[in-house]
Protein backbone atom coordinates (compact mmCIF):
# COMPACT_ATOMS: atom_id res chain seq x y z
CA UNK A 1 0.00 0.00 0.00
CA UNK A 2 1.23 3.29 -1.14
CA UNK A 3 0.46 6.47 -0.05
CA UNK A 4 -0.64 8.81 -3.54
CA UNK A 5 0.74 12.74 -3.23
CA UNK A 6 -1.50 13.17 -5.79
CA UNK A 7 -5.23 13.40 -5.14
CA UNK A 8 -8.32 15.43 -5.09
CA UNK A 9 -10.44 16.26 -1.91
CA UNK A 10 -13.18 14.53 -3.63
CA UNK A 11 -11.16 11.29 -3.37
CA UNK A 12 -9.48 12.05 -0.48
CA UNK A 13 -13.31 12.12 0.70
CA UNK A 14 -14.07 8.89 -0.70
CA UNK A 15 -11.34 7.16 0.68
CA UNK A 16 -12.50 9.02 4.05
CA UNK A 17 -15.48 8.02 3.88
CA UNK A 18 -15.22 4.60 2.95
CA UNK A 19 -13.63 4.17 6.49
CA UNK A 20 -17.30 4.25 7.90
CA UNK A 21 -18.29 0.99 6.49
CA UNK A 22 -14.87 -0.64 6.79
CA UNK A 23 -16.36 -2.10 10.22
CA UNK A 24 -19.64 -3.03 9.44
CA UNK A 25 -19.78 -6.74 8.81
CA UNK A 26 -22.53 -8.34 6.19
CA UNK A 27 -25.23 -5.25 6.23
CA UNK A 28 -26.33 -3.08 3.27
CA UNK A 29 -24.49 -0.51 2.13
CA UNK A 30 -26.23 2.49 0.58
CA UNK A 31 -24.64 5.69 -0.59
CA UNK A 32 -26.86 8.48 -1.84
CA UNK A 33 -24.98 10.65 -4.26
CA UNK A 34 -21.68 9.82 -6.13
CA UNK A 35 -19.53 10.38 -3.28
CA UNK A 36 -21.22 8.30 -0.75
CA UNK A 37 -21.89 5.72 -3.51
CA UNK A 38 -18.35 5.39 -4.04
CA UNK A 39 -17.13 5.34 -0.85
CA UNK A 40 -19.45 2.55 -0.24
CA UNK A 41 -18.50 1.09 -3.21
CA UNK A 42 -14.69 1.58 -2.38
CA UNK A 43 -15.42 -0.63 0.93
CA UNK A 44 -17.56 -3.05 -0.62
CA UNK A 45 -14.14 -3.73 -2.98
CA UNK A 46 -11.50 -3.27 -0.42
CA UNK A 47 -11.98 -3.13 3.31
CA UNK A 48 -15.36 -4.87 3.69
CA UNK A 49 -16.14 -7.53 1.11
CA UNK A 50 -18.79 -8.87 3.54
CA UNK A 51 -20.75 -5.67 2.28
CA UNK A 52 -23.88 -5.92 -0.03
CA UNK A 53 -25.03 -3.00 -2.40
CA UNK A 54 -27.89 -2.90 -4.63
CA UNK A 55 -28.20 -1.53 -8.05
CA UNK A 56 -29.61 1.76 -7.10
CA UNK A 57 -32.69 0.66 -8.57
CA UNK A 58 -34.27 -3.16 -7.67
CA UNK A 59 -31.37 -5.45 -7.48
CA UNK A 60 -28.96 -6.73 -4.89
CA UNK A 61 -25.12 -6.69 -6.52
CA UNK A 62 -22.50 -8.78 -5.30
CA UNK A 63 -20.04 -6.27 -7.45
CA UNK A 64 -20.79 -2.66 -7.15
CA UNK A 65 -21.68 -1.56 -10.91
CA UNK A 66 -19.45 1.11 -11.86
CA UNK A 67 -21.28 5.11 -12.04
CA UNK A 68 -22.71 6.79 -15.28
CA UNK A 69 -23.25 4.95 -17.94
CA UNK A 70 -21.74 1.50 -19.42
CA UNK A 71 -20.98 -0.44 -22.01
CA UNK A 72 -23.76 -2.13 -23.85
CA UNK A 73 -22.03 -5.29 -23.44
CA UNK A 74 -21.78 -4.88 -19.19
CA UNK A 75 -23.38 -7.62 -17.16
CA UNK A 76 -24.23 -6.32 -13.48
CA UNK A 77 -23.52 -8.86 -11.16
CA UNK A 78 -27.09 -9.61 -9.72
CA UNK A 79 -27.72 -11.81 -6.64
CA UNK A 80 -31.56 -10.98 -5.46
CA UNK A 81 -34.33 -9.19 -5.86
CA UNK A 82 -34.39 -5.82 -3.76
CA UNK A 83 -37.33 -3.77 -4.93
CA UNK A 84 -37.84 -0.65 -2.77
CA UNK A 85 -40.76 -2.41 -0.52
CA UNK A 86 -37.68 -5.23 0.48
CA UNK A 87 -35.63 -2.27 0.93
CA UNK A 88 -38.04 -1.59 4.30
CA UNK A 89 -37.65 -5.37 5.50
CA UNK A 90 -33.69 -4.67 5.65
CA UNK A 91 -34.37 -1.08 7.46
CA UNK A 92 -36.41 -2.45 9.70
CA UNK A 93 -34.41 -5.25 10.35
CA UNK A 94 -31.52 -3.07 11.11
CA UNK A 95 -28.88 -4.21 8.79
CA UNK A 96 -28.13 -0.86 6.71
CA UNK A 97 -25.74 1.54 7.07
CA UNK A 98 -26.80 4.76 5.29
CA UNK A 99 -24.74 7.57 3.96
CA UNK A 100 -27.07 10.62 2.96
CA UNK A 101 -26.66 14.53 2.27
CA UNK A 102 -29.22 16.74 3.99
CA UNK A 103 -29.84 20.12 3.75
CA UNK A 104 -29.20 20.76 7.75
CA UNK A 105 -27.45 19.15 10.38
CA UNK A 106 -27.82 20.58 13.90
CA UNK A 107 -25.82 20.16 17.47
CA UNK A 108 -27.89 17.34 18.16
CA UNK A 109 -27.28 15.52 14.51
CA UNK A 110 -31.13 15.83 14.01
CA UNK A 111 -30.75 16.26 10.12
CA UNK A 112 -33.50 18.01 7.62
CA UNK A 113 -33.88 17.12 4.07
CA UNK A 114 -37.71 19.35 3.93
CA UNK A 115 -39.25 22.80 5.24
CA UNK A 116 -36.37 25.27 4.90
CA UNK A 117 -37.28 29.24 6.68
CA UNK A 118 -40.81 30.32 6.93
CA UNK A 119 -43.26 28.46 8.70
CA UNK A 120 -44.06 24.15 8.29
CA UNK A 121 -47.37 25.42 6.84
CA UNK A 122 -45.28 28.40 4.17
CA UNK A 123 -41.84 27.14 4.02
CA UNK A 124 -39.65 29.92 2.48
CA UNK A 125 -38.09 26.86 0.84
CA UNK A 126 -39.53 23.48 0.21
CA UNK A 127 -37.00 20.62 0.17
CA UNK A 128 -37.75 16.98 -0.99
CA UNK A 129 -39.30 16.11 2.03
CA UNK A 130 -38.83 13.49 5.19
CA UNK A 131 -37.93 10.65 2.51
CA UNK A 132 -36.40 7.63 4.53
CA UNK A 133 -34.41 9.50 7.39
CA UNK A 134 -36.77 8.72 9.87
CA UNK A 135 -36.78 5.40 9.63
CA UNK A 136 -33.35 5.18 8.68
CA UNK A 137 -32.33 7.23 11.57
CA UNK A 138 -34.04 4.92 14.38
CA UNK A 139 -33.55 1.60 12.46
CA UNK A 140 -30.11 1.76 11.81
CA UNK A 141 -26.47 3.61 11.71
CA UNK A 142 -26.19 6.14 9.33
CA UNK A 143 -23.50 8.49 8.51
CA UNK A 144 -23.40 11.81 6.57
CA UNK A 145 -21.60 13.72 3.83
CA UNK A 146 -21.24 17.18 3.05
CA UNK A 147 -19.71 18.81 0.19
CA UNK A 148 -19.48 22.36 1.37
CA UNK A 149 -19.18 22.33 5.31
CA UNK A 150 -21.12 26.04 6.75
CA UNK A 151 -22.71 27.36 9.21
CA UNK A 152 -26.12 27.27 6.90
CA UNK A 153 -25.33 23.51 7.13
CA UNK A 154 -24.31 22.90 10.33
CA UNK A 155 -26.18 25.72 11.60
CA UNK A 156 -27.07 27.19 15.20
CA UNK A 157 -30.30 26.49 17.39
CA UNK A 158 -32.66 23.53 15.71
CA UNK A 159 -33.57 21.90 12.38
CA UNK A 160 -36.48 23.85 11.09
CA UNK A 161 -37.46 20.34 10.36
CA UNK A 162 -36.47 17.36 12.21
CA UNK A 163 -35.99 14.87 9.82
CA UNK A 164 -33.79 12.03 11.34
CA UNK A 165 -33.53 11.64 15.29
CA UNK A 166 -30.80 12.31 17.05
CA UNK A 167 -29.03 12.98 20.09
CA UNK A 168 -31.68 15.36 21.40
CA UNK A 169 -32.91 14.72 25.08
CA UNK A 170 -35.48 16.61 24.77
CA UNK A 171 -36.95 14.70 21.73
CA UNK A 172 -36.01 10.93 23.10
CA UNK A 173 -39.02 8.88 23.14
CA UNK A 174 -39.80 6.85 25.99
CA UNK A 175 -38.08 3.80 26.42
CA UNK A 176 -35.52 4.95 24.22
CA UNK A 177 -31.85 5.44 25.35
CA UNK A 178 -29.53 8.32 23.36
CA UNK A 179 -26.90 5.26 22.60
CA UNK A 180 -29.96 4.11 20.76
CA UNK A 181 -29.14 6.47 18.03
CA UNK A 182 -26.50 5.60 15.85
CA UNK A 183 -24.54 8.47 13.95
CA UNK A 184 -21.01 7.31 12.76
CA UNK A 185 -19.05 9.08 10.39
CA UNK A 186 -19.68 13.02 8.80
CA UNK A 187 -17.37 13.77 6.70
CA UNK A 188 -16.77 17.54 4.63
CA UNK A 189 -14.78 19.19 2.72
CA UNK A 190 -12.99 20.06 5.61
CA UNK A 191 -12.79 17.63 7.74
CA UNK A 192 -14.06 14.33 9.05
CA UNK A 193 -16.41 14.51 12.54
CA UNK A 194 -18.37 11.99 14.32
CA UNK A 195 -21.01 12.58 17.52
CA UNK A 196 -17.94 11.16 20.12
CA UNK A 197 -17.55 14.41 22.13
CA UNK A 198 -18.75 14.91 25.87
CA UNK A 199 -22.83 14.14 25.62
CA UNK A 200 -22.81 12.93 21.70
CA UNK A 201 -21.05 16.84 21.13
CA UNK A 202 -19.97 16.49 17.36
CA UNK A 203 -16.51 15.80 17.72
CA UNK A 204 -13.74 16.60 15.29
CA UNK A 205 -11.91 12.94 14.16
CA UNK A 206 -9.60 13.81 11.16
CA UNK A 207 -8.60 17.20 9.42
CA UNK A 208 -8.05 16.93 5.76
CA UNK A 209 -4.22 18.31 5.33
CA UNK A 210 -3.79 21.84 5.34
CA UNK A 211 -7.14 22.57 7.08
CA UNK A 212 -6.88 23.80 10.37
CA UNK A 213 -9.35 22.94 13.49
CA UNK A 214 -10.33 27.03 13.75
CA UNK A 215 -11.39 26.55 10.44
CA UNK A 216 -13.60 24.13 10.84
CA UNK A 217 -15.09 25.95 14.05
CA UNK A 218 -15.34 28.68 12.29
CA UNK A 219 -18.02 26.88 9.85
CA UNK A 220 -20.34 25.43 12.34
CA UNK A 221 -22.64 26.57 13.98
CA UNK A 222 -22.11 25.14 17.43
CA UNK A 223 -19.24 24.55 19.28
CA UNK A 224 -17.17 21.34 18.00
CA UNK A 225 -15.29 18.95 20.56
CA UNK A 226 -11.33 19.34 19.59
CA UNK A 227 -9.38 16.53 21.17
CA UNK A 228 -5.69 17.72 21.77
CA UNK A 229 -4.34 15.53 19.16
CA UNK A 230 -6.04 15.74 15.93
CA UNK A 231 -4.72 13.84 13.00
CA UNK A 232 -4.56 14.88 9.34
CA UNK A 233 -7.26 12.52 7.19
CA UNK A 234 -5.36 9.26 5.66
CA UNK A 235 -4.10 10.34 2.21
CA UNK A 236 -5.90 7.96 -0.35
CA UNK A 237 -3.06 4.45 -1.52
CA UNK A 238 -2.15 4.40 -4.95
CA UNK A 239 -4.50 1.29 -4.67
CA UNK A 240 -7.34 3.18 -3.63
CA UNK A 241 -7.75 5.29 -6.39
CA UNK A 242 -7.20 2.75 -8.61
CA UNK A 243 -10.34 1.23 -7.35
CA UNK A 244 -12.06 4.34 -7.68
CA UNK A 245 -10.86 5.67 -11.06
CA UNK A 246 -12.28 1.74 -12.22
CA UNK A 247 -15.69 2.75 -10.28
CA UNK A 248 -16.43 5.80 -11.79
CA UNK A 249 -14.95 5.82 -15.40
CA UNK A 250 -16.75 9.07 -16.18
CA UNK A 251 -15.03 11.04 -13.88
CA UNK A 252 -18.13 12.31 -11.74
CA UNK A 253 -16.56 12.64 -8.82
CA UNK A 254 -14.42 15.92 -10.19
CA UNK A 255 -18.24 17.57 -10.40
CA UNK A 256 -19.28 16.96 -6.82
CA UNK A 257 -17.23 19.48 -4.77
CA UNK A 258 -16.84 23.19 -5.84
CA UNK A 259 -13.92 23.52 -8.45
CA UNK A 260 -12.72 20.05 -7.87
CA UNK A 261 -9.89 21.17 -5.98
CA UNK A 262 -6.30 19.10 -4.79
CA UNK A 263 -6.56 17.24 -2.14
CA UNK A 264 -3.55 18.54 -0.21
CA UNK A 265 -4.35 22.49 -0.47
CA UNK A 266 -2.13 25.17 -1.57
CA UNK B 1 -66.02 -9.94 -15.69
CA UNK B 2 -64.91 -7.03 -18.88
CA UNK B 3 -63.71 -4.27 -16.58
CA UNK B 4 -62.07 -2.45 -19.96
CA UNK B 5 -63.23 1.23 -19.83
CA UNK B 6 -62.01 4.82 -20.91
CA UNK B 7 -59.62 6.98 -18.87
CA UNK B 8 -62.92 9.78 -18.98
CA UNK B 9 -64.78 6.86 -17.25
CA UNK B 10 -62.52 6.22 -14.77
CA UNK B 11 -62.54 10.20 -14.06
CA UNK B 12 -66.20 10.32 -14.06
CA UNK B 13 -66.38 7.54 -11.21
CA UNK B 14 -64.07 10.27 -9.08
CA UNK B 15 -65.41 12.69 -6.65
CA UNK B 16 -64.40 15.68 -5.26
CA UNK B 17 -62.71 15.33 -1.97
CA UNK B 18 -61.57 12.15 -2.58
CA UNK B 19 -58.46 10.07 -1.33
CA UNK B 20 -56.62 9.00 -3.84
CA UNK B 21 -53.42 6.87 -4.05
CA UNK B 22 -51.27 7.20 -6.91
CA UNK B 23 -48.66 4.38 -7.90
CA UNK B 24 -45.30 4.23 -8.92
CA UNK B 25 -42.05 6.35 -8.05
CA UNK B 26 -41.22 9.42 -8.37
CA UNK B 27 -41.04 10.21 -12.34
CA UNK B 28 -40.91 6.13 -12.52
CA UNK B 29 -43.79 4.27 -13.87
CA UNK B 30 -46.66 7.19 -13.14
CA UNK B 31 -50.61 6.40 -14.47
CA UNK B 32 -50.01 9.90 -15.81
CA UNK B 33 -52.94 9.69 -19.24
CA UNK B 34 -55.32 9.34 -16.03
CA UNK B 35 -53.68 12.07 -13.87
CA UNK B 36 -54.11 14.39 -17.15
CA UNK B 37 -57.51 13.48 -17.75
CA UNK B 38 -58.12 14.69 -14.03
CA UNK B 39 -56.26 17.71 -15.29
CA UNK B 40 -58.90 17.76 -17.99
CA UNK B 41 -61.99 17.33 -15.71
CA UNK B 42 -63.51 19.82 -13.05
CA UNK B 43 -62.33 17.78 -10.18
CA UNK B 44 -61.37 19.40 -6.71
CA UNK B 45 -60.56 19.11 -3.43
CA UNK B 46 -58.14 16.10 -3.53
CA UNK B 47 -56.38 14.19 -1.24
CA UNK B 48 -53.22 12.41 -3.17
CA UNK B 49 -51.65 9.89 -1.49
CA UNK B 50 -48.12 9.32 -3.36
CA UNK B 51 -44.36 8.62 -3.78
CA UNK B 52 -44.84 11.56 -5.95
CA UNK B 53 -43.23 13.45 -9.15
CA UNK B 54 -44.67 15.20 -11.44
CA UNK B 55 -48.39 13.25 -10.79
CA UNK B 56 -48.14 15.51 -7.33
CA UNK B 57 -46.98 18.59 -9.06
CA UNK B 58 -49.17 18.76 -11.71
CA UNK B 59 -52.35 18.39 -9.64
CA UNK B 60 -51.20 20.97 -7.44
CA UNK B 61 -50.18 23.54 -10.29
CA UNK B 62 -54.19 22.65 -11.56
CA UNK B 63 -55.61 23.40 -7.99
CA UNK B 64 -56.98 20.11 -7.84
CA UNK B 65 -55.32 19.20 -4.74
CA UNK B 66 -56.87 19.93 -1.25
CA UNK B 67 -53.54 17.99 0.89
CA UNK B 68 -50.90 15.65 -0.34
CA UNK B 69 -49.67 12.75 1.66
CA UNK B 70 -46.24 12.66 1.04
CA UNK B 71 -42.64 11.08 1.76
CA UNK B 72 -41.19 13.09 -1.16
CA UNK B 73 -41.66 14.89 -4.54
CA UNK B 74 -39.06 14.66 -6.49
CA UNK B 75 -38.36 13.99 -10.07
CA UNK B 76 -35.08 11.96 -9.08
CA UNK B 77 -32.70 13.67 -11.30
CA UNK B 78 -34.03 17.16 -11.01
CA UNK B 79 -34.57 16.74 -7.38
CA UNK B 80 -37.23 19.04 -6.45
CA UNK B 81 -40.50 19.30 -7.83
CA UNK B 82 -41.50 22.79 -8.93
CA UNK B 83 -45.11 22.88 -8.59
CA UNK B 84 -45.22 21.16 -5.52
CA UNK B 85 -42.49 23.46 -3.92
CA UNK B 86 -44.83 26.38 -5.22
CA UNK B 87 -47.87 24.96 -3.63
CA UNK B 88 -46.23 24.05 -0.24
CA UNK B 89 -44.13 27.72 -0.44
CA UNK B 90 -47.73 29.49 -1.32
CA UNK B 91 -49.43 27.72 1.70
CA UNK B 92 -51.63 26.63 -0.80
CA UNK B 93 -52.19 22.88 0.35
CA UNK B 94 -52.53 21.00 3.64
CA UNK B 95 -49.84 17.87 3.88
CA UNK B 96 -49.36 15.34 6.07
CA UNK B 97 -45.51 14.67 5.72
CA UNK B 98 -44.46 10.86 6.41
CA UNK B 99 -41.37 8.54 6.04
CA UNK B 100 -41.64 6.34 3.17
CA UNK B 101 -41.74 3.46 5.04
CA UNK B 102 -44.61 4.80 6.94
CA UNK B 103 -46.28 5.46 3.76
CA UNK B 104 -46.15 1.73 3.20
CA UNK B 105 -47.49 0.54 6.74
CA UNK B 106 -50.69 2.78 6.03
CA UNK B 107 -51.47 1.14 2.89
CA UNK B 108 -51.01 -2.21 4.67
CA UNK B 109 -52.71 -1.38 7.42
CA UNK B 110 -55.91 0.07 5.08
CA UNK B 111 -55.45 -3.14 2.61
CA UNK B 112 -55.45 -5.38 5.96
CA UNK B 113 -58.53 -3.51 8.00
CA UNK B 114 -56.71 -2.44 10.61
CA UNK B 115 -56.82 1.07 12.39
CA UNK B 116 -52.39 1.54 12.92
CA UNK B 117 -49.42 -0.41 12.57
CA UNK B 118 -46.76 0.14 15.27
CA UNK B 119 -43.42 1.00 14.50
CA UNK B 120 -40.52 2.94 15.95
CA UNK B 121 -40.09 4.74 12.28
CA UNK B 122 -40.99 8.52 12.80
CA UNK B 123 -40.29 8.76 17.07
CA UNK B 124 -37.99 11.66 17.51
CA UNK B 125 -38.63 13.54 14.65
CA UNK B 126 -40.98 15.96 12.83
CA UNK B 127 -42.98 13.72 11.24
CA UNK B 128 -44.81 12.98 14.46
CA UNK B 129 -44.77 16.46 15.94
CA UNK B 130 -46.42 18.09 12.52
CA UNK B 131 -48.94 15.64 12.50
CA UNK B 132 -51.40 15.71 15.54
CA UNK B 133 -53.45 12.79 13.50
CA UNK B 134 -50.37 10.35 13.95
CA UNK B 135 -50.79 8.91 17.52
CA UNK B 136 -47.57 7.69 19.47
CA UNK B 137 -48.94 5.28 21.41
CA UNK B 138 -47.63 2.61 24.84
CA UNK B 139 -47.27 -0.92 24.23
CA UNK B 140 -49.17 -3.57 25.76
CA UNK B 141 -45.63 -5.79 25.28
CA UNK B 142 -43.00 -3.56 26.52
CA UNK B 143 -42.07 -0.21 28.26
CA UNK B 144 -41.38 1.83 25.29
CA UNK B 145 -43.55 4.01 23.44
CA UNK B 146 -44.45 3.51 19.09
CA UNK B 147 -45.95 5.01 16.83
CA UNK B 148 -49.57 4.09 15.68
CA UNK B 149 -49.04 4.65 12.02
CA UNK B 150 -52.72 4.76 10.85
CA UNK B 151 -54.28 3.02 7.88
CA UNK B 152 -54.56 5.37 4.47
CA UNK B 153 -57.56 4.54 3.47
CA UNK B 154 -57.85 5.55 -0.66
CA UNK B 155 -61.21 6.07 -1.94
CA UNK B 156 -59.58 5.12 -5.15
CA UNK B 157 -56.23 4.51 -6.15
CA UNK B 158 -54.48 5.14 -10.04
CA UNK B 159 -52.11 2.43 -11.33
CA UNK B 160 -49.99 2.35 -14.42
CA UNK B 161 -48.98 -0.61 -15.52
CA UNK B 162 -47.54 -2.67 -18.54
CA UNK B 163 -49.56 -4.94 -19.51
CA UNK B 164 -53.38 -6.37 -18.15
CA UNK B 165 -56.36 -8.39 -19.28
CA UNK B 166 -59.79 -7.04 -19.73
CA UNK B 167 -60.55 -9.14 -16.52
CA UNK B 168 -57.99 -7.02 -14.60
CA UNK B 169 -55.28 -9.10 -14.43
CA UNK B 170 -52.05 -6.77 -14.40
CA UNK B 171 -48.19 -7.56 -15.04
CA UNK B 172 -45.71 -5.64 -14.29
CA UNK B 173 -42.77 -6.46 -15.88
CA UNK B 174 -40.02 -3.81 -15.07
CA UNK B 175 -37.58 -4.80 -12.18
CA UNK B 176 -39.47 -2.77 -9.39
CA UNK B 177 -43.45 -2.99 -8.85
CA UNK B 178 -42.72 -0.28 -6.16
CA UNK B 179 -45.75 0.13 -3.81
CA UNK B 180 -48.22 -0.63 -6.33
CA UNK B 181 -49.78 -3.89 -4.73
CA UNK B 182 -50.38 -2.17 -2.07
CA UNK B 183 -51.88 0.83 -3.42
CA UNK B 184 -54.13 -1.57 -5.44
CA UNK B 185 -54.76 -3.47 -2.24
CA UNK B 186 -55.38 0.14 0.33
CA UNK B 187 -58.63 1.20 -2.64
CA UNK B 188 -62.01 0.42 -2.78
CA UNK B 189 -61.17 1.11 -6.49
CA UNK B 190 -58.45 0.63 -8.24
CA UNK B 191 -57.96 1.74 -11.69
CA UNK B 192 -55.25 0.59 -13.62
CA UNK B 193 -53.98 1.99 -17.51
CA UNK B 194 -51.70 -0.25 -19.42
CA UNK B 195 -49.15 -0.22 -22.09
CA UNK B 196 -50.76 -3.10 -23.66
CA UNK B 197 -53.56 -5.32 -23.03
CA UNK B 198 -53.39 -9.32 -23.97
CA UNK B 199 -55.80 -12.05 -23.70
CA UNK B 200 -55.96 -13.94 -20.35
CA UNK B 201 -53.87 -16.98 -21.96
CA UNK B 202 -50.52 -14.29 -21.97
CA UNK B 203 -50.76 -15.22 -18.09
CA UNK B 204 -50.55 -18.95 -18.46
CA UNK B 205 -46.88 -18.89 -18.86
CA UNK B 206 -45.42 -19.31 -15.45
CA UNK B 207 -42.70 -16.55 -15.79
CA UNK B 208 -45.36 -13.82 -17.32
CA UNK B 209 -47.85 -14.86 -13.92
CA UNK B 210 -45.14 -14.68 -11.66
CA UNK B 211 -44.72 -10.82 -12.50
CA UNK B 212 -48.32 -10.17 -11.51
CA UNK B 213 -48.61 -8.60 -7.91
CA UNK B 214 -52.32 -8.55 -7.01
CA UNK B 215 -55.07 -10.64 -8.13
CA UNK B 216 -57.73 -9.31 -10.34
CA UNK B 217 -60.32 -8.34 -7.52
CA UNK B 218 -58.09 -5.81 -6.61
CA UNK B 219 -58.48 -4.48 -9.82
CA UNK B 220 -61.60 -2.04 -10.79
CA UNK B 221 -60.88 -1.00 -13.93
CA UNK B 222 -58.64 -1.66 -17.02
CA UNK B 223 -57.38 1.19 -19.53
CA UNK B 224 -55.15 0.60 -22.02
CA UNK B 225 -53.23 3.71 -23.20
CA UNK B 226 -49.78 2.73 -24.91
CA UNK B 227 -47.29 5.44 -23.28
CA UNK B 228 -49.55 6.24 -20.69
CA UNK B 229 -46.92 6.85 -18.25
CA UNK B 230 -44.97 9.43 -20.43
CA UNK B 231 -42.98 11.51 -19.12
CA UNK B 232 -42.44 9.48 -16.21
CA UNK B 233 -41.08 5.91 -17.42
CA UNK B 234 -42.60 2.35 -17.44
CA UNK B 235 -39.58 -0.07 -17.87
CA UNK B 236 -39.03 -2.03 -19.74
CA UNK B 237 -40.78 -0.09 -22.80
CA UNK B 238 -39.19 3.20 -22.29
CA UNK B 239 -37.39 5.68 -19.90
CA UNK B 240 -38.70 8.63 -18.47
CA UNK B 241 -38.37 11.57 -21.08
CA UNK B 242 -35.86 14.06 -19.63
CA UNK B 243 -35.61 17.05 -22.09
CA UNK B 244 -39.99 16.85 -21.19
CA UNK B 245 -39.31 16.93 -17.63
CA UNK B 246 -36.58 19.73 -17.86
CA UNK B 247 -39.36 21.89 -20.38
CA UNK B 248 -42.06 20.98 -17.10
CA UNK B 249 -39.74 22.19 -14.99
CA UNK B 250 -38.85 24.96 -17.16
CA UNK B 251 -42.34 26.10 -17.13
CA UNK B 252 -42.48 26.99 -14.10
CA UNK B 253 -40.05 29.95 -13.87
CA UNK B 254 -41.75 31.29 -16.97
CA UNK B 255 -44.52 33.87 -17.65
CA UNK B 256 -47.42 30.84 -18.04
CA UNK B 257 -46.23 28.66 -16.12
CA UNK B 258 -48.02 25.56 -15.63
CA UNK B 259 -50.92 27.42 -17.74
CA UNK B 260 -47.84 27.73 -20.40
CA UNK B 261 -47.39 23.99 -19.98
CA UNK B 262 -51.02 22.76 -20.25
CA UNK B 263 -51.34 25.11 -23.73
CA UNK B 264 -48.31 23.66 -24.89
CA UNK B 265 -49.09 19.86 -24.17
CA UNK B 266 -51.90 18.85 -22.69
CA UNK B 267 -54.25 18.77 -25.71
CA UNK B 268 -58.06 17.86 -25.14
CA UNK B 269 -57.19 14.07 -25.59
CA UNK B 270 -54.77 11.52 -24.90
CA UNK B 271 -54.48 11.11 -28.77
CA UNK B 272 -53.48 15.10 -28.96
CA UNK B 273 -50.97 14.99 -26.29
CA UNK B 274 -49.40 12.34 -27.71
CA UNK B 275 -49.35 14.00 -31.09
CA UNK B 276 -47.80 17.07 -28.91
CA UNK B 277 -45.33 15.44 -27.27
CA UNK B 278 -44.06 13.44 -30.63
CA UNK B 279 -45.96 10.09 -31.07
CA UNK B 280 -46.37 7.02 -29.47
CA UNK B 281 -42.93 5.53 -30.97
CA UNK B 282 -40.81 8.42 -29.80
CA UNK B 283 -41.97 7.61 -26.49
CA UNK B 284 -41.50 4.17 -26.92
CA UNK B 285 -37.73 4.88 -28.04
CA UNK B 286 -36.57 6.80 -24.77
CA UNK B 287 -33.67 5.07 -23.39
CA UNK B 288 -34.18 3.62 -19.69
CA UNK B 289 -32.05 5.62 -17.38
CA UNK B 290 -28.57 4.12 -15.70
CA UNK B 291 -27.96 4.21 -12.22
Amino acid sequence: MTAATDYTLAELCIVAASQAFANDGEVLATGIGVIPRLAASLAMKTSNTDLMMTDSEAWMLSEPNPIGNRPADFVPALESWMGFSRIFDNVWSGKRHAMLGPTQIDRFGQSNTSALGGTYEKPKTMMLGARGFPGNSISHPNSFFVPEHNSRVFMDGECDFVSSIGYNPARLPKGHKLDDVDIRLVITNLCVMDFGGPNHQIRLVSLHPGVTAEQVQQNTGYPVHIPAEVPVTAAPTVEQLAVIAALDPHNQRAQQIKDNPPGIRA
Amino acid sequence: MNKQMTAAQVVAQLKDGMTIGIGGWGPRRKPMALVREILRSDLKDLTIVSYGGADVGMLCAAGKVKKVVFAFVSLDFIPLEPYFREARQSGAIDVMEIDEGMMLLGLRAAAWGIPFIPTEVGLGTDVINKNSAIKVIDSPYDDKEWVAMPALKLDASLLHVDKADVRGVCQIAGPDHYMDDWFARAAAKTYVSCDELVETAYFHDPAQARMVHWERSATTGVVPIAGGAHPSSCSPLYGFDVPHFKAYVASAKEEGGFKGYCDKFLGASEAEYQKNVGGLDAIRSIALPTY
